[in-house]
């Protein structure tokens, strides 16, 4: 059997590649910025947040990925997109329609990329707002740390902020 | 159906002190491991029409005119670790150009930007898994981990394959690169074998006489386990 083929940081210029038009990189369109058509059915909703890493600095050149159900709780063909940190505040921001539960509660996979990560970190982001008791990932995640992955609603904005290393480490996933 | 366990170890140590930004970015805690449920083993589909007629050709696909440098293909085959093609799957690259330079904000190096070359390319592979680039060599260049250390040329790939499950976001170097032994990043790998599946040969059979040369980059996904179920993969 062949072995994967190994990781390798994105590094800092993740954006030329990914997202073109951040970089302001002409002649190439950005793949999904729309994570969801204008069409799609579902409640829609805002989600916000930064990443910190383990001084507490903001990471301002991270991108994140989002993997998700639809509305009605599948992922044929579900829903991707993309989201870069700002450069100058390191928020980043995703537009999409809240997903429905399948065999679990309801929730989004991120992946994030940056310098500095040499393998794509893994986690999901669930709704405090929603039933997540009995979700079979949740339970496997020890509870004083179930927190990091449970975005908080305000109005139609949910808030997600990840923390790459120490205090209120976010739960990254082998999966 | 699901992946094999990712071998941690044959991985990049996400923690390594001669890296860094990995000291302040790489989690404390290991991963949790949790099996598979339907958001890893789906993963997104992106059609044809995605795909732009010039994007795999980083030759032509941003102008004014052709970039300086060293014309080279970089081609190969997506499998998995069970060696099946992994056919219709988004490969997506980018790169510094000849000097070294990245047409990006943050990029600030004294080498010039390229009117010529932007340094993004993405392609969807065939149906028997395979890919192939148009470019020119990227320069190596210097960046601000110790006080003299440089980057291997080298081209950033981004694949996804059929499930998130198989998610990869690596580097591609070149054959015969000293820089590559010297380089902090390349050295978060541990074993040595790991790191030669990084390291693409010169493949004079596929270069084209008086336009390229050409780089050959195979890679390989999570495999499958076999289950009862599905029958042998
Ligand atoms: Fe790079």
């Amino acid at each position: 059997m062949t072995k994967e083929t190994p990781s390798q940081t994105a590094g800092p210029f993740i954006h030329i590649g990914l997202a073109p038009e951040v970089a302001d990189v002409d002649g190439m369109r950005t793949l999904g910025t729309r994570i969801v058509p204008t069409d799609a059915s579902g409640e829609r909703i805002c989600i916000e947040g930064t990443i910190r890493d383990g001084a507490g600095e903001l990471v301002k050149d991270a991108m994140i990925e989002f993997w998700q159900a639809d509305a009605t709780g599948h992922h044929a063909p579900g829903h991707w997109g993309r989201a870069s940190a700002d450069f100058d505040t390191g928020l980043w921001t995703l537009k999409t329609v809240k997903p429905g539960a399948g065999r679990g509660a309801p929730h989004i996979t991120l992946y994030i990329l940056a310098r500095g990560i040499n393998i794509g970190l893994h986690t999901r982001l669930y709704f405090a707002d929603e039933d997540n008791a009995a979700d079979p990932v949740l339970v496997q995640v020890p509870e004083p740390r179930r927190d990091t992955l449970i975005a908080q609603r305000k109005g139609t904005t949910y808030r997600f902020d990840i923390v790459l290393q120490g205090d209120g480490e976010t739960v990254f996933f082998d999966a | 159906m699901s992946f094999l366990p990712r071998d941690r170890d044959w991985h990049p140590r996400p923690y390594d002190p001669r890296y860094k930004t990995s000291t302040t970015r790489a989690p404390s805690q290991p991963p949790l491991r949790i099996g598979q449920t339907a958001s890893e083993l789906t993963g997104p589909i992106f059609p044809a029409s995605d795909i732009g007629p010039l994007d795999h050709d980083l030759l032509a696909n941003h102008g004014p005119g052709n970039p300086i440098g060293e014309r080279i293909a970089v081609h190969g085959r997506v499998t998995d670790e069970n060696g099946r093609a992994v056919p219709h799957t988004l490969v997506e690259i980018w790169q510094a150009n000849a000097g070294g330079r990245y047409r990006h904000r943050n990029d600030h190096y004294l080498a010039p930007l390229d009117p010529g070359f932007g340094g993004c390319g993405r392609m969807l592979t065939d149906a028997e898994g395979r890919y192939r680039f148009l470019t020119v060599k990227p320069g190596a260049y210097p960046w601000p981990n110790g006080p003299n250390t440089w980057r291997p040329a080298h081209i950033h790939f981004s694949v996804f394959g059929e499930a998130f499950a198989q998610r990869l976001v690596t580097q591609m170097y070149f054959e015969g690169d000293p820089l590559i032994a010297r380089c902090p990043i390349v050295s978060t790998i541990p074993d040595p074998r790991a790191i030669d599946l990084l390291i693409a040969p010169l493949d004079m059979d596929a270069a084209t006489p008086f336009d390229h040369l050409a780089y050959r980059f195979d890679i390989v996904l999570r495999g499958r386990d076999a289950t009862p179920f599905e029958g042998a993969p």
